[in-house]
C-alpha cells in the first residue's frame, strides 16, 4: 500500500470505529434524538405565543437556529471530546502510538462529526417540518448548504482546540470544552438577535463564527438571499477556517508534545 | 531505507543516560507546591536483534516508563534511545511502523467486538481489514479461544481473553519489535502458559525482536535470553537467567537472583505482585 493509501485506509478506519461506536451505543443515540427534537420543537413552539402575523417567520427563524446549533454543536462536540473519549476507553496510547499523521487520525474523526451532524440534522429538520408544515417556498437553498459548508471548517479549527486541552489536563480540560461551547451559544444569536447582549458581551459575537453562519443561514432560508449575495459572509467564514483549521493543528501538535513530556498521554496521568 | 524495513546489523535497541521524571502538583494553603519524581535515573540499555529481553523490577520501579518511552509515547528529559539506529524523538513515525505494544491494560473499546476494535487497529497500520480477520482468526485460534468470542462486545470477555485479543492485535502488524508489558499479568495459569507459548511461538517463526516486562521470575526464567533487573529507576544488573543465577543466588534460583540484586524484602514483593495479580 502507497503512503497516501495507508493514510488515506486510516483515515477511514477512524470514521468507520466512530459509525460502530455509534451502533454500540444505538439506545443511547436514539434517545439523545428523540430529546433533540423535542428541543428544537419546544423551542419553535414559542412562536406560538406570539400574534399570528409574526408565527410563520419566527417559527422559521427559531428553527434555524436550533437546527445550526445542534449541527455545529456536534461538530464542536465530536471533535473536542475526541481525545477525553479515547482517554476514558484507555485506548489514547494504542491510537497516538500508531504510524499515521496526527492530522489523518484528526481528519477521521472531522470527517465522521460532518457526517454524523448531517444525518442528525437532517432527521430533526424532517421531525421539525412534519410538526410545524412549514411553508420554504422562499428559501434559498443552495446558498444555505454554501453557508453551512462554509461553517464547518472554523467550527472544526474551533474543535481541534478544544481538543487540546484534555490533553493538557485530564478533567479539567474536558470541563473546560463544555464551558467554550456555552460561551459560544450565549453569544452567537442562536435563538435571539445579537443586539439584545450587553454591551460589555456583545464584542464577543463578533469573534464567533455561529454569529456570521446563522446571519448568513437566515438570510438565505428567510429571505431567499442567493450564493452571490452571501458570498462576502461565505469568504470570511471560509477565511476564519483557513486560519482557524490550521491553528487548532499546530496547537494540537504542540499540545501533544508538552503530553509526552508529561506523561499525561496516560489514562490516569 | 524503506520506511517498514530495518537494517540488518542494526541493533533492535540501544538507549544511553535515560532520565525521566514526573511532576505532581499539589496545594498547601496557598502555596502550590511542585515535586519531581524520577522513574528513571540513567538508564543504559542495548537489546539485540531477535533477542527477548525481560525487565524485572518491582512496582514503580521503571518498568513501563521504559517501555513508553521506546513505544514514542514518552520524551525522555535527558539522554537518547534507538529502535533499530532510528531516533525515538526525530524518527518517530518510523520507529512506530516498527514497534507494537501490548500493555497490562487491554486497551480497547469495550462496547465494540473484538473483531471490530481489530478492524479499527489493521487500519491504522495500513493492513486491510478481509487479511486482519482472516490472521486474527489464526492467531486466536492458536491462542486457544474460540471463533465466535471475536463476535461479542470486549466487556464481555475474560481479562485473559481480552489480553489474547490484545496479543492478536499486535501481531497483526507484523512488528519488527513486541514491546511487553506485563502481557500476562492477572491471567490464570492456563492463559498465562497459553500467552507464554505463543510468545515463543512468535520467536521462534518470526524475525522478532521482544522486549517483556514482568515481575513474574518464572515468566523472565522461560522466555527471556537475557533479563535486566531495574530498582528506583536504575539498571542494576544485566545477564542470562543462567548468569544471574550463578552469579548472585548460587544454589538458588532467579527469585533468590533478584531479591539479593536488589536488596528487597521477599515477603512484601510476593504481597505487592499478588496484590496486582
Amino acid at each position: 500500500m502507497s503512503p497516501t493509501g495507508r493514510e488515506l485506509h486510516a483515515l477511514w478506519s477512524v470514521v468507520r470505529r466512530n459509525f460502530h461506536l455509534v451502533r454500540r451505543y444505538l439506545g443511547w443515540e436514539l434517545v439523545f434524538l428523540f430529546y433533540n427534537v423535542i428541543n428544537t420543537l419546544t423551542i419553535a413552539l414559542i412562536a406560538f405565543a406570539l400574534p399570528p402575523a409574526d408565527r410563520d417567520r419566527t417559527i422559521i427563524y427559531l428553527t434555524i437556529g436550533a437546527l445550526l446549533w445542534n449541527f455545529l454543536s456536534i461538530l464542536f462536540q465530536e471533535v473536542a471530546s475526541s481525545v477525553s473519549w479515547e482517554r476514558w476507553e484507555g485506548t489514547i496510547e494504542y491510537s497516538f502510538m500508531a504510524p499515521i499523521h496526527r492530522l489523518t487520525y484528526l481528519a477521521g474523526v472531522c470527517m465522521y462529526a460532518v457526517l454524523y451532524g448531517v444525518l442528525r440534522t437532517i432527521v430533526i429538520l424532517v421531525a421539525v417540518a412534519l410538526f410545524f408544515h412549514i411553508h420554504l417556498a422562499r428559501a434559498d437553498w443552495l446558498g444555505a448548504a454554501m453557508i453551512l459548508a462554509g461553517s464547518s471548517l472554523p467550527f472544526i479549527g474551533l474543535g481541534l482546540i478544544g481538543a487540546v486541552l484534555p490533553l493538557l489536563s485530564t478533567e479539567r480540560g474536558a470541563q473546560a470544552t463544555q464551558v467554550i461551547q456555552g460561551v459560544i451559544l450565549l453569544v452567537s444569536g442562536i435563538y435571539y438577535p445579537i443586539s439584545v447582549l450587553p454591551g460589555w458581551i456583545r464584542w464577543m459575537s463578533h469573534l464567533s463564527p455561529a454569529t456570521y453562519t446563522l446571519e448568513a443561514a437566515r438570510r438565505a432560508i428567510l429571505n431567499g438571499e442567493g450564493p452571490l449575495h452571501l458570498l462576502p459572509l461565505t469568504i470570511k467564514l471560509f477565511l476564519s477556517g483557513l486560519i482557524l483549521v490550521p491553528l487548532g493543528l499546530a496547537v494540537f501538535q504542540l499540545a501533544e508534545h508538552w503530553a509526552m513530556r508529561n506523561g499525561t498521554l496516560k489514562r490516569s496521568g | 531505507m524503506d520506511e517498514g524495513s530495518v537494517s540488518p546489523n542494526a541493533v533492535a535497541v540501544e538507549g544511553q543516560g535515560l532520565w525521566k521524571g514526573f511532576s505532581t502538583k499539589k496545594w498547601v494553603g496557598t502555596k502550590r507546591q511542585v515535586t519531581r519524581s524520577y522513574a528513571l535515573k540513567g538508564v543504559d540499555l542495548a537489546v539485540k536483534r531477535r533477542e527477548i529481553l525481560g525487565i524485572l523490577g518491582p512496582n514503580g520501579s521503571g518498568k513501563s516508563t521504559l517501555i513508553r518511552l521506546m513505544a514514542t509515547l514518552l520524551i525522555p528529559d535527558q539522554g537518547w534511545l534507538k529502535v533499530f539506529g532510528l531516533d525515538v524523538i526525530r524518527d518517530r513515525q518510523r520507529v512506530r511502523r516498527l514497534i507494537n505494544r501490548v500493555s497490562v491494560e487491554a486497551s480497547f473499546f469495550k462496547k465494540l467486538t473484538a473483531r471490530e476494535n481489530l478492524a479499527y487497529a489493521a487500519g491504522l497500520y495500513g493492513v486491510s481489514n478481509a487479511k486482519a480477520q482472516v490472521e486474527a482468526t489464526r492467531i486466536l485460534a492458536s491462542l486457544g479461544l474460540q471463533r465466535d468470542k471475536l463476535e461479542v462486545p470486549l466487556e464481555t470477555l475474560s481479562r485473559g481473553q481480552q489480553q489474547k485479543i490484545a496479543i492478536a492485535r499486535a501481531l497483526l502488524t507484523s512488528p519488527t519489535l513486541m514491546l511487553l508489558d506485563e502481557p500476562t499479568t492477572g491471567l490464570d495459569p492456563t492463559s498465562r502458559r497459553d500467552v507464554q507459548e505463543f510468545v515463543l511461538n512468535v520467536r521462534r517463526e518470526h524475525d522478532s525482536t521482544m522486549v517483556l516486562c514482568t515481575h513474574d521470575m518464572a515468566e523472565a526464567e522461560r522466555l527471556c535470553d537475557r533479563i535486566a533487573i531495574i530498582h528506583e529507576g536504575r539498571i542494576i544488573a544485566v545477564g542470562t537467567p543462567a548468569d544471574l543465577i550463578a552469579s548472585y543466588a548460587s544454589g538458588g534460583g532467579l527469585e533468590d537472583a533478584f531479591f539479593h540484586i536488589t536488596g528487597l524484602d521477599q515477603e512484601r514483593l510476593r504481597a505487592e505482585a499478588e496484590g496486582d495479580g
